[in-house]
């Protein structure tokens, strides 16, 4: 038999206070959004005309110019070689930031901060903007792109790495240094073979993000088929634009395809 | 020959888990250390090969003080002092011979060991101890793909590549079921007779204590309360071991304690 009293008895999930704090969060978020879109300018002739607009370039577009085929698909070669070099130049500079920035294997205070620092800074800029630093250094061309992309990617790939040296089992170092191994040695036998496999994921992660990323390093001047995109969008050869979107659509496919196969392969 | 005296291990300033304590293990004997749950017997045994720091107190292995040594000399007193863990601590993705030559990483070079290229008499000296103990056929699987019972064979394998001079076992059978356990003990108890070897086994199970080795220590909060042969360990003993919560009446048998039981 149930209680009475239990079910006539009352239940609120929030206390008035508590439902007074919310109805008050929401009003707060509703004027946040308010106020923010007030307080830019939008052209609103603009966005209602977008339908139109749309419709209108796609119609320049078809059907896609693919005249110049031979010359994209060799500048697209090119944005797979950058993102190639530039996650394998990471991966190498990446490793002994990993080393320093993982509590558990950084040498003293001093290089743990070290290592942190690069990777903040490292992750905290935009490759575009790392291109753009790097074409005034190095000039426009692959160079620049190169160089960018591994700057961006040392920080993501160290940063994932130095976070799988902390989680690694304990015991295994315990067992090395008990046998009288010195650090490298414990570091080859006992630290190495526990973040082997998110070493290959996170590389093989980088390089599908990189390959988007790669193009779109033309727009600044920094190699790869942004360049010929921007080309064709600046003389308003359409037609052309499309076929170099639909070339950058393939190769992003693909790149996805070929990461999912070695992460299947490898891990 | 091992001789402790006045050890004491303390972390910050908390209670000591190991207070002035000495033991003595003389030749090849096999020594079983029985206790509760934090009474102090992992801390000593890792104070033995200074996996753990000694607060204070000397430990000397066959005469070498092992409290104050650092660096290379450090590493040298540990590749002659083995040890066997509760949990195996293999490395998993390597495979049973490359985790059993690490117990010999002490006397390898970095080169040696980052190529794989083993002194074949350490090959050798490897492939004797896995038949022997009957993991010779998995040499080239990966450690992660043998059974409890197999990978605390790797574990001993590993440890008696170092030719160490001791054996320190912390619970080396609590992992494994009942029967794969007496076979480890088993396997200890001769592997220890035939290479001479005294042995140091943290042990839990108090019949296998009994039965397979030749002496026990008895120790609670950090203190040898009991050390004999192991048919002295009668009721009374037993209970002074482990009787009551440990906090409740820590005070109560610190007072009464003094007088320890010895053959």
């Amino acid at each position: 038999m149930p209680n009475k009293d239990a079910i006539n008895a009352q239940w609120h999930r929030y206390s008035p206070t508590q439902r007074m704090q919310r109805y008050g969060l929401f009003l707060l978020t509703g004027l946040i959004i308010g106020w923010a879109t007030t307080s830019i300018e939008v052209v609103w002739e603009w966005v209602w005309t977008a339908p139109n607009q749309i419709a209108d370039l796609f119609a320049r577009m078809a059907p896609p110019d693919p005249r110049n085929l031979d010359s994209i698909l060799s500048v697209l070669w090119e944005t797979v070689n950058i993102a190639t070099i530039a996650t394998f130049l990471a991966v190498l500079l990446a490793l002994p930031v990993a080393y320093i920035s993982a509590q558990n294997t950084t040498p003293n205070r001093a290089t743990l901060w070290l290592g942190r620092f690069i990777l903040v800074s490292s992750r905290s800029i935009n490759t575009i903007i790392w291109a753009l630093l790097f074409v005034a250094i190095f000039g426009p061309g692959v160079v620049a792109g190169i160089v960018a992309i591994t700057f961006r990617s040392i920080g993501f790939i160290g940063k994932l790495l130095g976070e799988a040296i902390e989680e690694i089992d304990r015991r295994p170092v315990e067992a090395m240094e008990a046998t009288g191994a010195g650090r490298s040695k414990v570091v080859l036998y006992a630290i190495i073979p526990q973040v082997v496999p998110t070493f290959w994921a996170v590389a093989i992660l980088r390089w599908d993000i990189n390959l988007r990323e790669s193009t779109v390093l033309g727009l600044v001047g920094a190699g790869g088929i942004g360049m010929v995109l921007q080309g064709a969008i600046d003389t308003f050869n359409w037609p052309e634009a499309a076929t170099v979107l639909l070339a950058i659509l393939s190769l992003v496919i693909i790149g996805e395809a070929i990461s999912a196969f070695l992460r299947q392969r490898i891990i | 020959m091992l001789e402790i005296s006045g050890l004491t291990k303390r972390y910050g300033d908390g209670e000591p888990v190991l207070s002035n304590l000495d033991l003595n293990v003389k030749g090849q004997n096999i020594v079983s250390i029985i206790g509760s749950s934090g009474a102090g017997k992992s801390t000593l045994l890792r104070c033995i090969n200074r996996l753990v720091e000694p607060s204070s107190g000397s430990i000397k292995l066959n005469s070498l003080e092992i409290t104050s040594l650092s660096g290379k000399a450090l590493r040298e007193a540990r590749r002659k002092t083995g040890m066997v863990f509760q949990g195996f601590n293999l490395v998993d993705r390597l495979t049973v011979m490359e985790n059993v030559q690490a117990g010999r990483l002490g006397y390898i070079s970095t080169w040696q060991a980052l190529s794989r290229r083993y002194p074949q008499a350490d090959i050798q000296r490897a492939y004797e101890l896995m038949e022997r103990v009957g993991i010779a056929h998995y040499a080239n699987q990966r450690a992660d793909q043998l059974s409890g019972g197999e990978r605390q064979r790797v574990g001993v394998v590993r440890a008696l590549m170092q030719e160490p001079d001791i054996l320190l076992c912390d619970e080396p059978t609590a992992s494994l079921d009942p029967r794969t356990s007496e076979q480890i003990m088993v396997l200890l108890r001769t592997l220890a007779e035939e290479l001479a070897l005294p042995v140091i086994i943290n042990i839990h199970n108090v019949a296998e204590a009994k039965e397979y080795t030749d002496r026990i220590v008895g120790m609670r909060f950090g203190k040898i309360i009991f050390d004999d042969v192991p048919t002295s360990l009668d009721d009374k003993a037993m209970n002074d071991i482990y009787s009551g919560t440990p906090a409740s009446d820590r005070l109560s048998t610190e007072t009464t304690q003094g007088a320890v039981h010895h053959a």
